[in-house]
């Protein structure tokens, strides 16, 4: 009988604790989604007014009614498709590089360290670096590639780490087989290894290029911070990015720029959706055919 | 079949790159291209192309920012960029002969003077406009003609213990002080706090703060024992709604016009702004078109944005300080 009721409580307990700890999930997750909707909210009502085709195709201005994000959003994609190409390949050679070919020894571990450190480091200290480095030292000066070159430290660590990862998710028995059948370590690594580990290596690139495209503080200390009113159309260009001309609008004293701003963040979120868009659907394309 | 996916997908990622950046490349240059036809149409010519690069001070900005904005109507392949890093960074770059023209809301130090001078860099100054700030009461207020500058910092640092007028002035009425001034995102803010506190932005936060001037008067104009403080361009266009108060630095009274904001004798509630230009840069003619209309436009602008602009005397010995340049 006692024994039988205590069944009873335990599993009532059970239950209790199940809710209890279901409903603590839940409310941690809405929490989110709820910031990020009045967030959103918030945005879309003050920026919706502003937002129209003359918005994206106008030179910024000083007055608001005129002004436009033409320059920043072309800026925008300059940067990250060159900071694309810079940190893709960079990124997944040295991941390659450490997973497939270094030597497990102590300098492998070392750089191991030092780039998951880098990871972390606040991105305005590679904004002064970049300073130091791309726009003085190599003498080349404001210019679209100093900010790409800039963007690609930020974003190398995660793309770097991410790929790792992706990489060492790959069994050992596919390169094994692979070698089994007579297959050089290029053929291993390009033909085996790289596509399967294709769909994490572009998770981390996703990740790692729209915090590239958000970034403002880096591109500040490279000298970006200016009224830019022409489209970049050479690699020394000055230019001018979203979250900059975002930045620069809400500093403003007046109520309209700030609407602007709202407007260019919209437009912000627009650029970063479609490319990640893009992106996952490069991944399921190529990701769903891997089959062993 | 798993082979062929790598190269695949590597194809379409770098093709996807590539159409992006031509696409870029050359819708730029097409839209660039009709938009600056159009415009030396409107405006009658525009055969100059090249770069001209301006750095330096957020105050000077709004200025600079309106003259690149109109010449871009005149010239518009000429591509200006106005940055935004405030004085101390824009005389680095113009040491260091990263920049043709700095914005600075104050002289050139010596130290910096004499690293010009060390690097080779002469350069021309040329005065552009003047940031004046007014203060401000209600016109029935029949006590107060003047603060000064110890009354200003007891009223408006932080913590402050003044909540009466008779808290300034014994002789002055037991009724609250209603505060109006620019919120902490204006270069007033940063420019009052900084002269009159001695610290920027170091201010008590009890007042009504906007960054809209028309809100500012209004309050002011709706309370009889309200003071505030704003931009003396603006009251010049709210005169009649508004009185004026005197400052006292130590010499004397002085009233802001136009005079003494532009003579220096509104001190420290006044200051010149200027830009500096590198001599070297007139080998271009683009520069020496965009310094030429600065200067013809400056005072103009200058009064837009909100500032007094220069004397006709400081524009004829501005023109004559270029014309030298120019001939040398």
């Amino acid at each position: 009988m006692s024994a039988k009721l205590d069944i009873y409580t335990a599993k009532r307990r059970g239950r209790i604790t199940n809710f209890l700890f279901t409903s603590v999930c839940f409310l941690a997750t809405i929490t989110c989604v709820i910031v990020l909707f009045v967030l959103m909210w918030n945005i879309i009502l003050q920026g919706k007014s502003w937002l129209s085709w003359d918005f994206v195709d106008s030179f910024p201005s000083r007055f608001p009614h005129k002004a436009g994000i033409k320059s920043a959003l072309y800026g925008s994609i300059w940067l990250i498709g060159l900071t694309a190409l810079f940190s893709v390949t960079l990124g997944v050679g040295a991941a390659v590089y450490l997973e497939e070919y270094a030597p497990k020894s102590r300098w492998r571990k070392l750089i191991q360290l030092n780039i998951s450190n880098l990871a972390g480091v606040p991105s305005i200290v590679y904004g002064i670096l970049g300073l130091a480095l791309f726009v003085r030292a190599l003498a080349l000066e404001r210019s679209v590639l100093s900010g790409a070159l800039t963007l690609t430290l930020v974003v190398l660590p995660i793309i770097i780490l991410a790929s790792q990862e992706a990489l060492r998710s790959v069994p050992d028995s596919i390169r094994r087989s692979a070698y089994a059948l007579g297959a050089t370590r290029w053929q291993t690594v390009w033909y085996q290894v790289l596509p399967a580990s294709l769909p994490g290596i572009m998770t981390g690139v996703i990740l790692a290029l729209s915090r590239a495209l958000g970034e403002a503080a880096p591109l500040i200390v490279v000298g970006a911070m200016a009224y830019v009113p022409f489209v970049p159309e050479s690699l020394s260009d000055e230019f001018t990015s979203l979250p900059i001309q975002i930045f620069n609008w809400t500093s403003r004293p007046q109520e309209d720029f700030h609407h602007l701003a709202a407007a260019g963040i919209l437009v912000l979120l627009v650029v970063l959706v479609s490319m990640n868009a893009i992106a996952i659907f490069v991944r399921h394309k190529y990701g769903k055919k891997i089959r062993w | 079949m798993v082979t062929r996916n790598i190269g695949k997908a590597m194809g379409v990622l770098c093709l996807a790159i590539g159409i992006s950046l031509i696409g870029v490349g050359c819708s730029g240059g097409s839209n660039d291209g009709t938009g600056s036809q159009s415009q030396a149409g409107n405006a009658g010519g525009g055969t100059l192309s090249g770069k001209v690069q301006i750095d330096g001070s957020s105050t000077v900005y709004p200025i600079s920012e309106a003259v690149a904005e109109e010449f871009r109507k005149v010239q518009p392949d000429v591509r200006v960029t106005v940055g935004v890093h405030g004085t101390g960074a824009g005389m680095k770059k113009f040491i260091a002969g990263e920049i043709d023209i700095c914005d600075a809301s104050r002289g050139m130090k010596e130290k910096e003077a004499a690293a010009c001078k060390e690097k080779g860099i002469e350069f021309i100054e040329l005065s552009v406009a003047f940031d004046g700030l007014a203060v401000i009461v209600n016109p029935k207020n029949t006590w107060c003609e003047c603060l000064t500058v110890g009354q200003l910092k007891e009223l408006w640092r932080p913590e402050s213990g003044v909540k009466q007028w008779k808290d300034l002035n014994p002789k002055w009425p037991a009724k609250e002080i209603k505060l109006y001034g620019p919120g902490t995102d204006s270069g007033t803010f940063d420019y009052f706090t900084k002269v009159i506190v001695g610290e920027e932005k170091a201010s008590r936060a009890d007042y009504t703060a906007s960054e809209d001037d028309n809100v500012l008067v209004t309050g002011v104009q709706s309370d009889e024992y309200a003071l505030g403080y704003f931009g003396y361009a603006y009251y010049e266009e709210n005169k009649d709604k508004l009185k004026l108060l005197g400052v006292d630095s130590g010499a004397g009274c002085k009233k802001p016009t136009v005079e003494a904001v532009r003579d220096n004798s509104y001190a420290p509630l006044s200051r010149p702004l200027f830009i500096y230009v590198r001599k070297s840069a007139f080998e271009r003619p683009e520069a020496v078109a965009f310094v030429k209309f600065y200067l013809e436009n400056a005072a103009e602008l200058a009064s837009d944005v909100g500032y007094v602009p220069v004397s006709d005397e400081v524009v004829k010995a501005n023109q004559d300080t270029l014309k030298g340049a120019l001939s040398k």
